[in-house]
């Protein structure tokens, strides 16, 4: 599946800007020369990558590299010092961070940040709840739209739970969820938000080589339904396995990016990533 | 699991009886057939409103307070139970602490008093009904003009703003010359209405009328706060609660249902203010000290923040208790006197024994009970 063109079956969101693909690969996310820094520190340095449309890209590094910081400047967390992200071809700097997730960009969190009070279900309905427009008005008087977006909310939130695997754990409280289960219900919220790209930050940490296997498989079932992965990785086999192409961050600049092969037989990247002995298995 | 843990482990058990016991009328609750709800939701809601006529609380052995005219006292209780309800939505449901929401109250109350009184400067003489809209909108403006620059604020920084908030009316009420400070103003009408002989349904020595009238718009405000929590606005405000930057991401528009939620909260208020006008007939700055604020904070945490019905308990709990402390005395001196040591040392008692409030959002039980596990693992 390496040079066919993406034929998305399903677009995730139906009014793409008509860009019509000069290059057969359409940009989705331009992070155009960007460069953060935090008072002295030098977070991120010239950083220039592209995601383009139905690829799953693995963003590595090792740690302190700069991976997560990145990620947030790419939501729109941090503004960068220098340089712009355009998501879709437009800024994302200035921009709410509940318009970027409207726009179509979605993520999880390194470390699960979940509604731990709310159900499961509840939780996913919140995602589903980011297009939704029932304010106040309608949900006291129930006007028809409240009933009408709760109804189709609910059904994408069965949906989605049934999609990654909890639907049985649907009226469980998140916090009372395995922590495996919390991280697939975090992929479901994230989902929940019709994003065209999905952000996953170091999803598979803490999981075995069995819940990893897993993992890849709904990586891969999620890229098919037409979604973008961008994918932040520690583990080496994992984004081998699953990505079609790979940027290395180190100290904050990038170092390589190609597929997965190339950069495994980078010497830059052998030297500053896979030298170290735990971090290759 | 060795003798070495006997003891607790025996507590354990016996406190684990107790909280099956609750488990099973909570669940008996939610099993019942529709109809039996029904009927004792029913069942529930004629008591209060016979509970003012004498002939029916006579019968109520220690219930009816003996220092004050019970009529009286219940408008009181019925009035904080329409705060806590509309407090419980921004503390219990978006989870902002509101320190100065009592200031609202005064809004609503100063709006209607403003307009009516022959003793205001503006004169206006208005009818209460007419006014009564007007209070709850401006106490709604009065709600997004705080929140506008304050709900950016966090946790401490919001409950410090809205203090001052509160203390701000307080003070233009004593000190300005508009609002009459102690003077205050009389003569605000009561709410329309007369029977079939000329007498007023609301008149000035029978408190009851008033207080069926809050009876029935708290039912009215707990249908519309249950549509609100039952729905986008609601998963809204507690996911905001639980984690403001996860909501933010996951497309809340956060900043603005924080805003809904305080203007929601601000109406009640506004509505009670103007009901508690129209029945006292006279409203200076004496009424609005800044310990109501706390009250009505503790009534929603006391009964159990985050949840409809103990907030509805917690509010008329707490201000009954106040009021039946009047006329008893115990080695000479009138409890009273000492209302808030008991208020305070009860808050205690509830923190150690029960932190999750008398009848606790499903929620907020379930972490406590978690954190109980932890705390047990710990040792």
């Amino acid at each position: 599946m390496s040079d066919t063109e993406q034929t998305p079956a399903v677009p995730a969101q139906a009014a793409a800007p008509a860009v019509e693909t000069v290059d057969e690969r359409e940009p989705l996310l331009e992070v155009d020369h960007v460069t953060l820094r935090f008072g002295g520190v030098v977070a991120l340095n010239d950083v220039d990558f592209t995601l383009y449309k139905g690829e799953i890209l693995g963003l590595i590094g090792p740690n302190g590299a700069g991976k997560t910081t990145c990620f947030n400047a790419m939501t729109g967390i941090y503004q960068p010092t220098e340089g712009q992200i355009r998501f879709r071809g437009q800024k994302i700097s200035g921009k709410k961070r509940h318009q970027i997730t409207r726009m179509g960009m979605a993520r999880t969190f390194q470390n699960i940040r979940l509604f731990p009070e709310m159900t499961a279900l509840e939780n996913v309905q919140v995602g589903a709840d980011a297009h939704h427009k029932t304010s106040v008005i309608s949900a006291l008087l129930r006007l028809p739209r409240h009933w009408k977006e709760e109804r189709e909310g609910r059904e994408k939130a069965e949906r989605l739970l049934e999609f990654v695997g909890i639907s049985n754990r649907m009226h469980e409280f998140a916090r009372n969820l395995s922590y495996g289960e919390q991280r697939r219900l975090e992929i479901a919220r994230a989902l929940a938000t019709d994003p065209a790209l999905l952000c996953l930050d170091e999803p598979a940490a803490g999981f075995n080589p069995a819940e990893k296997e897993e993992l890849l498989q709904l990586i891969r079932q999620i890229r098919d339904q037409g979604v973008t992965v961008l994918l932040i990785e520690h583990d080496m086999r994992l984004v081998m396995g699953v990505t079609d192409r790979i940027v290395v961050l180190e100290f904050g600049k990038k170092i390589a990016e190609g597929l997965p092969a190339e950069v495994r037989d980078n010497p830059k990247v052998v030297a500053a990533y896979l030298g170290v002995p735990d971090d290759a298995a | 699991m060795t003798t070495t843990i006997d003891p607790p482990e025996r507590r354990e058990t016996a406190a684990d009886k107790l909280r099956q016991g609750r488990h099973a009328i909570s669940e008996r609750w939610h099993h019942a057939p529709r109809w039996v709800r029904w009927v004792l939701l029913v069942a529930v809601i004629a008591f209060f409103y016979a509970l003012p006529n004498k002939e029916f609380y006579q019968y109520l052995g220690p219930i009816p307070t003996p220092g004050a005219n019970f009529t009286q006292v219940m408008f009181t209780v019925s009035i904080y139970v329409l705060l806590a309800v509309g407090l419980n939505i921004v503390v219990g449901f978006a989870g902002l602490l509101d320190l100065g929401y009592f200031g609202f109250f005064a809004v609503g109350a100063y709006t209607v008093a403003v307009l009516t009184s022959p003793s205001s400067d503006v004169k206006t003489l208005w009818p209460w009904l007419l006014v009564v809209p007007i209070a709850i909108a401006l106490t709604m403006v009065s709600g997004v003009m705080l929140g506008t620059p304050t709900l950016r604020l966090r946790g401490d920084y919001l409950a410090l703003v809205t203090l001052g908030f509160a203390e701000m009316i307080r003070i233009a009420a004593v000190s300005s010359e508009f609002l009459k400070g102690q003077r205050g103003f009389n003569q605000i009408p009561h709410p329309p209405g007369e029977y079939a002989d000329g007498r007023p349904w609301f008149g000035v020595l029978d408190a009851r009328p008033y207080y069926w009238l809050v009876l029935t718009l708290i039912i009215l405000v707990v249908i519309g706060v249950r549509n609100l929590t039952h729905s986008r606005v609601g998963r809204a405000w507690i996911s905001i609660r639980e984690d403001e930057d996860a909501a933010q991401l996951m497309g809340v528009p956060t900043f603005k249902f924080k805003l809904w939620a305080f203007a929601s909260g601000a109406a009640i208020a506004g509505l009670a203010g103007a009901l508690f006008a129209g029945k006292q007939n006279f409203v200076n700055s004496q009424n609005f000290e800044l310990l109501n604020s706390i009250i009505i904070l503790a009534a929603v945490i006391f009964g159990g923040s985050g949840n409809i019905v103990g907030a509805i308990v917690g509010g008329g709990l707490v201000a009954y208790m106040i009021e039946r402390f009047r006329g008893i005395e115990l080695f000479g001196v009138e409890l009273y006197e000492y209302r808030f040591l008991f208020f305070g040392l009860v808050l205690v008692v509830m923190m150690i024994f029960r932190p999750q409030g008398l009848i606790p959002n499903r929620r907020r039980a379930a972490e406590f009970k978690d954190r109980r596990k932890e705390v047990i693992v710990g040792e």
